[in-house]
């Protein structure tokens, strides 16, 4: 070559996406730690320390979404987890209308979140539901899905499921579909029910697909916060606040420099669940 | 044999039926209410319109000297714009992270991962803007989501580019290319598979994105479609069959992009899962 590697794969290539990158995202998260540490009305700050911390993790209506948040990561990304895989085999198997089935499952994530949260709000108002008017067919008074502080956050959880769970089958269909047919032929001469078939082979080999499905459906869990705002608003109360819609509420009612301590707390939680998740996940990848 | 076809015929049945009832009636729930009247749509019933009423629509489009008009512009625009710059940007850095590999690489691929995963975080983004005196304008909402959606679009461009042999890029110098032109008329037309799935998935994000012009567009001449959504629903609280017409209009874009090019939004959402 005559020209120097470093001469025609310029680094100059880099720059608009690296000026972009860290001018509106990194700055900000730099910034944002300086920014928990303050009072702050946009012009001016006074430094006050830890204050802002200590009252996210003193006050009941903040510190609620730190947990409201872990069981809402946990219990939407286990679920995707399970339900596309089943959903994924399904699509997967000899039936005739797997493929508008596909479509069918993964419309909802083209809908808009605020669209979904709003027609499933209607879907489950208490007296003019439709799932109550279903349910009271059988004979069940059904409960008020979001009006209730136990129950809200568990409905809420249950619509981000249902417009996710597309994306997860997709990913898992992927995977199964990636498996080579040699690894089946392979299995049908040896001899084996379905269940070893399952457990020996497909399960091992959408590995990957799963892991995948696990990260993408963890952090998403962990930063919602669309589909809380249009179904619940955080309430009854602060039942089914989560740290993000913490941080929009404070961002509104002029708490800049707790809205950014919030932020804070969200990244620190990201950073010490999902960043160690997704190393433990890549390495027992790789090991296998 | 005839006990397996009947099997299969069997799970057929169910699949479908379980479809229906779990993913198709909230769609068809949409559909009647938003074509009835004001009281019967809050009655918030899946039966069909006793009066079809389909100037909805219109009124919807009208509403407010035509504030749902004005807003799909603004969100095709904030949409397009934000396309253009993630896939130019993307892609040349892609390009050159992927051929380049240097010192600077566990660096870059550092900022990668910290961009897939941490939130953006939203008070000192105001204040960036605040201080470039762009707040509240188009420009910034554009490269808002440029930064946001970045990281993923390196990641998609940078597996495509290391399937390209380095052989095309050495006969292009050979005949004289220097970097802009290797890159931008040998390099980026290879690229049209993956500048594809990128332009189709991110457009259903972007055009679909709340969170972000909820914070960073207020007010009303900067409204887009999801928010026109969202005002309606607190100030409109009992029209029901208007904010169903309007999740109507707006859910449509999406739905005719997944039409034409469901192949690339799904090979988009599944990139990474299979390992090659």
């Amino acid at each position: 070559m005559i020209k120097s590697v470093r001469k025609i794969y310029s680094y100059w290539f880099l720059v608009p996406a690296a000026a972009v990158f860290l001018i509106f995202f990194i700055l900000p998260t730099i910034m944002s730690f300086f920014f928990s540490l303050t009072r702050w009305d946009l012009s001016s700050w006074t430094f006050i320390g830890l204050q802002n911390f200590q009252s996210f993790f003193q006050t009941y209506s903040l510190s609620i979404g730190l947990v409201n948040t872990i069981i809402y990561a946990v219990l939407t990304s286990s679920m995707k987890v399970i339900i596309g895989l089943m959903f994924g085999l399904f699509l997967c198997s000899k039936i005739k209308t797997k493929n508008f089935l596909r479509s069918v499952v993964f419309f909802p994530s083209l809908v808009s979140t605020i669209a979904v949260g709003m027609t499933f709000s209607s879907l489950m108002n208490p007296t003019h539901g439709i799932i109550n008017g279903v349910l009271s067919l059988f004979g069940i008074a059904g409960p008020d899905w979001l009006g209730n502080p136990s129950l809200a956050l568990y409905s809420v959880i249950f619509v981000d499921v249902w417009k996710g769970v597309g994306i997860a089958t997709v990913i898992y269909i992927a995977g199964i579909t990636s498996i080579p047919n040699d690894y089946n032929e392979a299995f049908a001469i040896d001899g084996g029910n379905r269940w070893q078939k399952f457990i020996y082979l497909t399960l091992p080999m959408v590995r990957p697909a799963m892991n995948t499905v696990i990260i993408l459906s963890f952090i998403g869990g962990m930063r919602t916060f669309d589909l809380v705002w249009t179904m619940t608003q955080g309430g009854p109360g602060f039942a089914s606040d989560l740290v993000a819609s913490v941080i929009y509420k404070q961002y509104t009612a002029g708490y800049y420099g707790l809205s950014a301590a919030g932020n804070v707390v969200l990244l620190a939680m990201i950073s010490l669940l999902a960043f160690p998740l997704y190393t433990f996940l890549n390495k027992s990848e790789v090991a296998e | 044999m005839t006990g397996k076809k009947v099997r299969i015929l069997l799970l057929d049945l169910v699949g479908v039926l379980l479809a229906a009832v779990v993913f198709l009636v909230p769609f068809y729930f949409i559909i009647v209410n938003a074509m009835k009247g004001p009281t019967e749509a809050s009655e918030m019933s899946i039966q069909l319109p006793r009066i079809l009423i389909l100037d909805n629509f219109s009124k919807v489009l009208n509403y407010q000297n035509g504030i749902v008009l004005k807003a799909f512009f603004n969100s095709i625009s904030m949409t397009i714009f934000s396309i253009v710059c993630i896939v130019v940007f993307c892609s040349m850095a892609s390009f050159v992270m992927q051929r380049n590999q240097s010192r600077m690489s566990p660096v870059i691929n550092f900022f990668m991962l910290v961009g897939l995963m941490l939130p953006p975080a939203i008070v000192p983004t105001f204040w960036v803007l605040n201080t470039l005196h762009i707040f509240k304008t188009m420009a910034s909402m554009v490269l808002i989501e440029t930064a946001i959606n970045m990281s993923f679009c390196v990641m998609l461009y940078r597996a495509f580019v290391g399937s390209i042999p380095r052989e095309i890029d050495e006969a292009a110098i050979i005949d004289g290319c220097g970097s802009l032109r290797l890159f931008f008329s040998i390099i980026f037309p290879l690229l049209k598979p993956v500048t594809a799935t990128a332009v189709v998935l991110n457009a259903v994000n972007i055009f679909n994105d709340f969170v972000n012009p909820l914070y960073f567009l207020p007010g009303k001449n900067n409204v887009t479609v999801q928010l026109t959504l969202y005002y309606f629903h607190s100030a409109y609280n009992s029209s029901w069959n208007l904010l169903f017409a309007d999740v109507v209009l707006i859910s449509i874009p999406p739905l005719i992009l997944y039409i034409f090019f469901n192949k690339q939004i799904v090979s988009g959402m599944t990139a990474g899962a299979v390992k090659a």
